[in-house]
């Protein structure tokens, strides 16, 4: 008793907030809506992996890119947001394919140690260019979505944001999967994953495979990213953190699936929220998603969904 | 008479500083099945990838007299060169008929689904496993597999590095006399490197004994087989 009433203390853990279903029911509903955005980053990441069996750390920064270049279409030019967001997702992946060609694809596919050095390069040169570029000072994007709250029960709100949120990840994780597993295109992608050689002995050009799949990869980042700034701010970190999150929901679903990253991106947005609100926790929110890779690396390197280990970052 | 499909002159082959192949020089006639034996280590599997631009390699390799060297090998594999790499051929992650589908990736014809058929009927345990990851097939399974995935290209010349790998002697049997079955229907042109000499021997047209990376003996099958160094080194009696 005495070291529960101690935890609880260290913890500042009240009962009555824990006693409070609305305030439950309100985290568990913004769980739900980072958790989303976290899911779209990780699906990102997730395909990246999928083909090169390394982790993309370029991919925040590409997505940063495409919110910076979203929020000059919408507040700048005047384009309705959703318009603007599409435009932004065009624009990152014909700039990530155009970092494939010229960064990337000068190095062996199979040869990852390499390949990781060059996007952590890419993420220090990128995020220092937009910092450059746009400056400091924060800003705002709107949301795609209308403001607002359908359902609410006292402090509890089912908002449209949460909505949108949700269903954004789920059409783009549908898809994808329609893409992987019903067209050329993602049969090629899926060979190329599964055996590089044999790939290219059916004719798979396997360098603009892996580059369509950094396309896309940047599109979904920069969606994902749209999802993430509106409850934010947009600055030139912004995506960094967020990408410790998503990096934690893709490992905990397991780097390679696609289902995982998003089942591993809400329970993420859960977690932190209920941390947050009924620990007290808000200094260590970055530190509880490092402690989930963590845990991931520790008792299930394969994650919740995976079929490899995730020893191969 | 036959007409050259295959022309390899000086053939010079490296794994970065190690040279594997030290100027080799073949020939395979259209339509003909040409077989290569040698020790471990000759260069045999190094030859096959060299054919489709998977290492670094000098020299001439013609096919219908156009140059193949400088090529890619995605661009090999485009003017009708299949290739059965020596042990895991398929794609594991994949089911069965996703495999035999890439192996008709750079066809567009509307023929694919009825060659997927017929493979299946060649190799009826393939069609009842036909939604299964390849990699949870047996390693005879596999091997059959990373055949008739080659065999979706509709190849003019195909490759195959050890096919009998891992096989049953009476599957092996079966797989060499579907491939003589295939050469004479397809016509298609054929390089085998097998280590069952006497097999290989038996259904190729024109043999090569490499050595070292040198290409040490060449003949039609039938001398070779009756050769005495050929007999003592391949054959076993
Ligand atoms: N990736 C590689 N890197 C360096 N050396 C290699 C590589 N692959 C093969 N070699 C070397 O090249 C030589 C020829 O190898 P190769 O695989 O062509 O032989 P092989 O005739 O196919 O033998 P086996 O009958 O065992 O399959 C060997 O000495 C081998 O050690
Ligand atoms: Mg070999």
């Amino acid at each position: 008793m005495v070291v529960l009433a101690s935890v609880l203390g260290v913890f500042d853990i009240s009962l009555d907030k824990l006693s409070n279903g609305e305030l439950w029911l309100a985290q568990f509903f913004r769980g739900l809506s980072d958790g989303a955005t976290y899911a779209s980053v990780a699906l990102a990441l997730v395909m990246i992996y999928k083909s090169t069996g390394f982790i993309n750390f370029a991919q925040g920064s590409l997505a940063l890119l495409g919110v910076y270049l979203a929020y000059i279409f919408s507040v700048e030019q005047g384009l309705p947001v959703a318009l603007a967001v599409a435009c932004a997702m065009v624009a990152s992946a014909v700039v990530a394919a155009f970092i494939e060609r010229v960064f990337i694809r000068p190095f062996p596919p199979d040869h990852v140690l390499p390949l990781v050095i060059v996007t952590l390069g890419l993420l220090l040169i990128i995020d220092s260019a937009v910092g450059i570029v746009w400056g400091f000072r924060t800003r705002s994007l709107p949301s795609m979505f209308p403001s607002g709250a359908p359902i609410e029960w006292g402090i509890a709100q089912l908002t449209w944001r949460t909505i949108g949120n949700l269903g954004t990840v789920f059409a783009v994780v549908g898809l994808l999967y329609l893409l992987l597993s019903r067209t050329k295109v993602g049969l090629a992608f899926r060979a190329v994953s599964s055996n590089l050689e044999s790939a290219r002995l059916v004719g798979i050009r396997v360098g603009p495979t892996l580059g369509f799949g950094w396309a896309l990869a940047a599109a979904i980042g920069t969606l994902g990213g749209a999802l993430v700034v509106p409850d934010l701010l947009l600055e030139p970190s912004i995506m960094l953190r967020v990408l410790i999150f998503s990096l934690a929901a893709a490992a905990l679903g397991g780097l390679d699936s696609l289902v995982g990253a998003v089942i591993g991106g809400l329970v993420v947005g859960l977690a932190r929220n209920l941390l947050v609100t009924f620990l007290d926790l808000s200094e260590l929110a970055l530190a509880t998603a490092v402690a989930v890779i963590l845990v991931v690396l520790l008792v299930r390197p394969t994650g919740l969904f995976g079929s490899t280990t995730v020893e191969r970052v | 008479m036959s007409t050259v499909y295959l022309e390899v002159a000086g053939l010079k082959a490296a794994y970065g500083d190690i040279q594997v192949l030290h100027g080799i020089d073949f020939s395979v006639d259209e339509g003909q099945i040409a077989v290569i034996l040698g020790a471990n280590g000759a260069g045999k599997t190094t030859t096959l990838r060299a054919l489709c631009a998977m290492v670094s390699t000098e020299g001439s390799i013609r096919l219908a007299g156009e140059e193949l060297a400088g090529h890619r090998t995605a661009d090999i594999v485009r003017r009708g060169v299949a290739h059965v790499p020596q042990g895991r051929g398929t794609f594991p992650e994949l089911s069965v008929e996703e495999n035999l589908m890439a192996g008709a990736y750079v066809r567009s014809d509307a023929e694919v689904r009825a060659d997927i058929k017929q493979w299946y009927e060649t190799f009826p345990v393939l069609g009842e496993r036909r939604t299964q990851a390849a990699g949870s097939l047996s390693g005879g399974e596999q091997q059959m597999l990373a055949i008739a995935r080659a065999l979706m290209l509709r190849p003019s010349l195909l490759l195959l590095d050890e096919p009998s790998l891992g096989l049953a002697p009476m599957i092996t049997r079966a797989l060499f006399e579907q491939l003589t079955a295939i050469n004479a229907d397809a016509g298609t042109t054929m390089l085998v490197v097998e280590q069952n000499a006497a097999l290989a021997l038996g259904v190729a047209d024109v043999a090569y004994v490499l050595e070292a990376g040198e290409m040490a003996l060449s003949g039609p099958a039938d001398e070779l087989a009756a050769d005495d160094n050929v007999r003592r080194a391949y054959l076993g009696y």
